[in-house]
């Protein structure tokens, strides 16, 4: 498993790029994690969907689904789009820190 | 009298029933089944019905009669369940109280949860063939149809039977071949996957089998809104896909009753324990079939498989030992692929689709991820083995659990 320096700490990343331990998380990783995701700023709706997830993974210890995000942390799909272009769960979960997002069947 | 309660009577909760009155002594058991509808489908015919190969009438049956004569079958609508207090209230206003709750409401279309859907092409071209109605309209349609681009659309993961939407577009190149129109029918698959199918094998040679057949790929693509002024499809992010023929796989979701009684997920599917089928929340309830929320496929023949799991462990659960946890996920799907051809796919939580021979290693008859006739044959034979074996809880010689024998890597 690749260990690489991010924000000036070492972080321990899977072979897609997604953190394996969520502990490891700052905010300042986010930011340096999103830059690398080509989103060079993070907004306040940006957090609103940061902190749901990772508080939402704290409960259901997975990352959620954009409608759970929708309907559970009312957040609309269009923003979701808007600012997690393409793919704006598995974007918004590598930038929060958390694993992959399980694929469906 | 201690009462087992069933709520559903499709295959799930029908094969539960069969199998719960071959088990339990009658003198102490009393198994009733809920359910609203007293017709059962056979839903792997449905996608043959667009194309004539079955009728409307060849997929249905009474289900009273697969229900054993000392099962209670009551017919009504379920109001709500009430796990606290161990108790379901109907529509009928009759309380059913039981010291066993197995939930098995499966999962339904659900076309209005986007935007424009049901709007003004719906049924006349727009259409869905996970409905006995909606496969009978599109049947129609499809016989006066002169061709134009035909689209067909997955919405939103996960849905019921995820190779069905792959069946119907190899049939409908067969089909179109036949009816000497296929030069005049552009077949294009929109999914929001970043394949053809969920697992990476099976994908890519599924999606080679498009290729081959002349069937254009677009990959995640989310579906936000349908506009059927335009006729076209528009995803979240502003991408557009025209159509003259929509075929949609709307969102599915569990039951409006596990909802009302605060059981569900954000899509209605019931929190369930992957291996053991126990709910997550309440000890004496359990959850089969399509209406759990775990990450095997919705189809008949996990609902099989994880019946022999649940009959182990309800009994089990009644003896006070300690439940099995043994369903893997396992999951055996013929994938129809036109011109009197198939394949057949046999997977689980952890191993996806190998090739190689099914049932019996190295001779079949069945091949695993390959194209022959056998496998359309066991697709056309089983809906007789559905009927007359499976919905009874006959035992079949498949193992409920994957066997990596006959498989290679």
């Amino acid at each position: 498993m690749p260990v690489r320096e991010i924000a000036g700490v070492h972080v321990d990343f899977d072979d897609e790029g997604f953190m394996t331990n969520p502990d490891q998380w700052t905010e300042e990783i986010a930011k340096a994690l999103a830059e690398e995701e080509g989103i060079s700023e993070l907004t306040e709706g940006h957090w609103k969907v940061i902190n749901f997830i990772r508080n939402d993974y704290k409960e259901k210890g997975q990352p959620p689904t954009i409608r759970r995000m929708n309907k559970v942390g009312g957040i609309a799909t269009k923003d979701l789009y808007d600012w997690f272009p393409q793919g704006p769960a598995k974007k918004a979960a590598k930038i929060a820190g958390l694993g992959k997002p399980q694929g469906c069947v | 009298m201690k009462k087992i309660l069933i709520l559903g009577a499709g295959t799930a909760g029908t094969i539960m029933a069969n199998k719960l009155h071959q088990v339990l002594p009658h003198d102490e058991w009393q198994v009733t089944i809920v359910d609203q509808n007293e017709t059962h489908i056979y839903q792997p015919g449905l996608l043959f019905i667009p194309f004539n190969i079955y009728t409307c009438n060849d997929v249905i049956k009474p289900k009273r009669d697969f229900i054993p004569q000392e099962v209670e079958l009551i017919m009504s609508g379920i109001d709500v369940i009430e796990p606290e207090k161990n108790r379901v209230k109907l529509a009928n206003n009759q309380v059913l109280s039981y010291d066993y709750l197995i939930i098995a409401t499966g999962s339904h279309l659900a076309p209005d949860e986007t935007e424009g859907l049901l709007g003004d092409g719906w049924n006349k071209n727009i259409f869905e063939f996970y409905t006995l109605e909606g496969a009978c309209n599109l049947q129609k349609f499809l016989k006066h149809w002169s061709g134009g681009k035909m689209v067909l659309n997955i919405v939103e993961m996960p849905i019921k039977c995820p190779v069905a939407p792959l069946e119907f577009l190899f049939l409908a190149d067969w089909w179109f071949t036949e009816q000497g129109i296929r030069d005049k029918v552009d077949l294009t698959f929109v999914t929001p996957l970043p394949g053809a199918f969920t697992k990476p094998k099976a994908a890519s040679i599924l999606g080679d089998f498009l290729d081959k057949k002349n069937i254009h790929l677009v990959t995640e693509f989310n579906t936000g809104s349908v506009d059927s002024s335009a006729n076209k499809i528009v995803s979240f992010d502003g991408k557009e896909v025209e159509y003259d023929l929509l075929i949609t796989i709307p969102t599915n979701m569990g039951d409006a009753v596990i909802e009302r009684s605060g059981l569900g997920d954000e899509l209605n599917f019931v929190p369930t324990h992957k291996h053991t089928l126990q709910s997550k929340a309440y000890e004496n309830v359990y959850v089969i079939g399509d209406a759990t929320d775990l990450p095997s496929s919705k189809a008949g023949s996990v609902a099989h498989f994880q019946a022999d799991v649940l009959i182990e462990n309800i009994q089990r659960a009644i003896d006070g030992l300690p439940l099995v946890e043994e369903f893997d996920g396992h999951a055996n799907c013929f994938i129809e692929s036109g011109f009197g051809k198939g394949l057949l796919i046999d997977f689980n939580y952890d191993v996806e689709p190998l090739p190689g021979k099914f049932p019996l290693p190295g001779i079949g008859p069945f091949s695993l991820l390959q194209e022959t006739k056998a496998n359309h044959w066991g697709k056309m034979m089983f809906r007789w083995i559905y009927w007359n074996l499976l919905l009874r809880g006959s035992e079949l010689p498949i193992q409920a659990q994957m066997n990596m024998a006959g498989k290679t890597k």
